[in-house]
């Protein structure tokens, strides 16, 4: 164990530090889920893109630079800490990205990667259904074999992204007879198709963060298939591990939030008046370091060989009400005023909290609601009883 | 950068797992309750055997050389076994505070080659304490007095026995007379050894709270599957599927936090009041939210003298208030986070690295 950085991460940290000091916008861009906005972030991803930072863990001839997972925790580390955009490409990059480089082909990768890393092509997630949620085996949407196409009928739910990004990554059934788990695949679909129609769904805020995606005879080439007919399911779920583990959520977000709260209730420390408040803003900071430490000890042990397992789902549980606390923490400082928006005149300093606590609601429920992560901790963790 | 244990420290600890397990069970812990010390003097020895009480020695007064990380999964197995000794407080604080001064006082030295040898045992009094544990079989106690740390011969001091909810826990006050001649160490010195002691004290108990929460866990998720009620295991109703889920996100991350207080303690001691501090709070949350799931999933057998989940249950109770209790740990984390110039954010984790 040695818990002190090299002096090429170092350097690496001074380098990622500058490049950001450098280029990250002055003025914060619009929400990613305005049409505007949307694009503002694309060009955001293209500037990353050029300097080699879009994607710093995924091979130099994918835009990247080959990268260690320390090095991927101290980029994002200096990445919050730079106020640095969100990655509306999140589904592209931190999802899909890592399940290409496992199961593409190379002609899949020289396709779809570098485009993804350039910034030229935004990725949405194609899974839930209307009937298939926490039951994410009751997939019902069709892709029938036809030549050297798949034709897709059905519909998706919960896509976000979905309205502005360019292509969609897909479960579908391509064994009509099958059940479950099986005769599934991992298909992806341009959202430009003819017989793809994208339906808005506004989210909390009111912006159209999701879409319902409807599929009616979309005809794809089979190149579009990610892995064999029918691994669909095996595939999905080392994704998910992706999504709920490690990439998606850096403990530098949480920790640079936790730093904002701190400075939040010392600003108002002489007006509060709920006692509890200060031990939430400690606990909020210790919980935010103990997420950091959690990764960097799984980062290390997977940089010693050792693989991700159901871990993935105590992280998921841990950062998601975690950001809820944090959030809940924050609108009891501003107390009366929490429930403002920003632009409301008596607003104040309430800054971007609300946005934040609105945001935080979705954690415990996406990517697996974390009602069935305890299931899969205590199941395949702990080893309880199934039935 | 590297947050990960050596094979060497992983596999030692593995052995001396295995070691523990075979002879510490539910059954010996409480056979010793019906002996007049509670201790055993034939498995002290085989701890001095492996070495265990001899691994914080340096080795030029017969010890291991070895550091709080070689030792901190063993502290967390003490606790998954549930040990009555008091090997943590022995490796863990007492020889690292006399090897601090072994160097200028002959006493001190020649204590220290005892204890790694076996022939003489120590106890341990600290102000956040009040009471001190195992003094009852210790030849020496190490005694706080304002600023200073006295050795003070069994012979020389009064016990009183304080029976407690654990009946593993053997607990005294302790009279005692302040003289010059047991005096080892006192002003700023004496004040930075009881800094790094209650320290010391603090991680032990941390790692220990820890390994008490897994084996509650262990113990529950067995009983669960083994009970039936309904025509199938109560443990695949997903209410106490989500107790046991609860209680390992909870154990899970704070293990991490251990093993940087850990970290921190061996090379810089200095700054470890944070990391300890945040170490004992979440061990403490750990291991109390284990026993309050374990006894509501064990249902009105939890409650009984003969299930063996008391014996974890009581000594994860007792051990949370000892060694500074929530209160103490979450004060300090609150006067180091509310300090204008605490240094925090991402970059920080593991202190300020880049100027």
């Amino acid at each position: 164990m040695d818990l002190n950085y090299t002096p090429e991460q170092i350097a690496f940290r001074r380098e990622v530090r500058q490049w950001l000091a450098t280029n990250v916008p002055a003025r914060p861009l619009q929400s990613f889920d305005t049409a505007e906005g949307f694009e503002q972030h694309r060009q955001w991803e293209k500037t990353l893109a050029k300097g080699n930072w879009g994607m710093v863990t995924w091979p130099k001839e994918y835009g990247g630079r080959g990268c260690n997972l320390i090095e991927w925790l101290i980029f994002e580390e200096e990445y919050y800490r730079a106020q640095a955009p969100l990655r509306v490409n999140q589904n592209g990059i931190f999802l899909l990205g890592p399940t290409l480089m496992e199961y593409g082909t190379p002609e899949q990768k020289a396709r779809f990667i570098s485009k993804m890393a350039s910034g030229e092509e935004m990725w949405a997630q194609g899974w839930s259904e209307p009937g298939a949620g926490s039951d994410l085996a009751a997939i019902r949407s069709k892709a029938i074999r036809d030549g050297d196409e798949y034709v897709i009928n059905g519909q998706k739910v919960w896509s976000t992204r979905a309205v502005f990004a360019d292509w969609v990554f897909c479960i579908f059934r391509t064994d009509p007879a099958s059940e479950k788990h099986n005769g599934l695949s991992f298909i992806f679909v341009p959202l430009d198709a003819p017989g793809v129609t994208v339906r808005p769904i506004p989210q909390l805020n009111g912006l159209p963060g999701f879409a319902e995606i409807f599929f009616d005879d979309v005809r794809v080439p089979v190149f579009n298939r990610l892995g064999d007919e029918g691994q669909g399911w095996h595939i999905a779920m080392s994704t998910a591990g992706f999504e709920r583990g490690l990439m998606l959520r850096s403990p530098a977000r949480f920790q640079e939030t936790a730093k904002r709260l701190v400075a939040l209730y010392r600003e108002h420390a002489n007006d509060i008046l709920d006692l509890s408040i200060e031990d939430a803003v400690v606990k909020a900071f210790m919980d935010a370091e103990a997420y950091a430490l959690s990764i960097y000890q799984t980062a290390s042990r997977l940089m010693n060989g050792g693989k991700i397992g159901a871990e993935s789902s105590v992280n998921k549980i841990f950062w998601s009400e975690l950001d809820q606390q944090m959030h809940e923490t924050a609108l009891n400082i501003l107390a009366t005023r929490a429930e403002l928006l920003p632009h409301a005149p008596a607003a104040g300093d309430v800054g971007n909290w609300l946005d934040g606590f609105l945001f935080a609601q979705s954690g415990p429920i996406y990517a697996g609601t974390n009602e069935i992560q305890r299931n899969i901790i205590a199941e395949r963790l702990l080893g309880m009883p199934r039935k | 950068m590297d947050f990960t244990f050596t094979e060497d420290q992983l596999l030692f600890c593995d052995n001396v797992k295995k070691f523990l397990h075979n002879e510490v069970t539910a059954d010996s812990i409480r056979a010793s309750w019906e002996t007049a010390t509670g201790r055993s003097d034939a498995l002290w020895q085989k701890f001095v055997e492996l070495g265990l009480t001899a691994m914080l020695v340096p080795e030029q007064f017969g010890g291991l050389g070895m550091n709080e990380l070689d030792f901190i999964l063993l502290a967390q197995t003490c606790g998954e076994v549930a040990l009555p000794e008091p090997l943590v407080e022995t490796a863990l604080v007492a020889t690292p505070l006399l090897a601090a001064l072994a160097g200028h006082d002959s006493r001190c030295a020649s204590l220290l080659e005892k204890i790694a040898a076996g022939e003489r045992k120590v106890a341990v009094g600290h102000a956040v304490n009040h009471l001190v544990s195992d003094a009852h079989i210790a030849d020496y106690l190490l005694l706080p007095s304002g600023n200073q740390i006295h050795l003070v011969p069994k012979e020389q001091v009064k016990l009183t026995a304080q029976p407690g909810v654990d009946p593993s826990r053997r607990l005294f006050s302790v009279d005692w007379k302040v003289s010059d001649e047991t005096c080892i160490t006192n002003g700023a010195e004496g004040v930075g050894l009881l800094a790094a002691t209650l320290n010391r004290g603090a991680l032990g108990v941390a790692a220990q709270l820890l390994g008490l929460a897994e084996a509650m866990v262990k113990q529950t998720v067995k009983y669960t599957t083994d009970r039936h009620q309904f025509g199938k295991p109560i443990g695949s109703n997903q209410a106490l599927k989500h107790h046991m889920a609860n209680c390992a996100v909870k154990t899970e991350f704070a293990k991490p936090v251990l093993y940087r207080a850990a970290y921190t303690v061996s090379r810089r001691p200095l700054h470890a009041d944070f990391a300890v501090s945040h170490a004992k709070v979440s061990a403490g949350e750990a291991a109390l939210l284990a026993a309050k799931n374990s006894i509501q999933s064990h249902g009105a057998m939890g409650y009984t003298w003969e299930c063996d989940l008391h014996i974890w249950m009581k000594r994860a109770w007792a051990l949370d208030k000892y060694w500074g209790h929530s209160g103490f740990h979450k004060n300090r984390l609150h006067q180091w986070l509310m300090n204008p110039n605490a240094k925090i954010g991402a970059d920080k984790t593991f202190g300020e690295q880049v100027a």
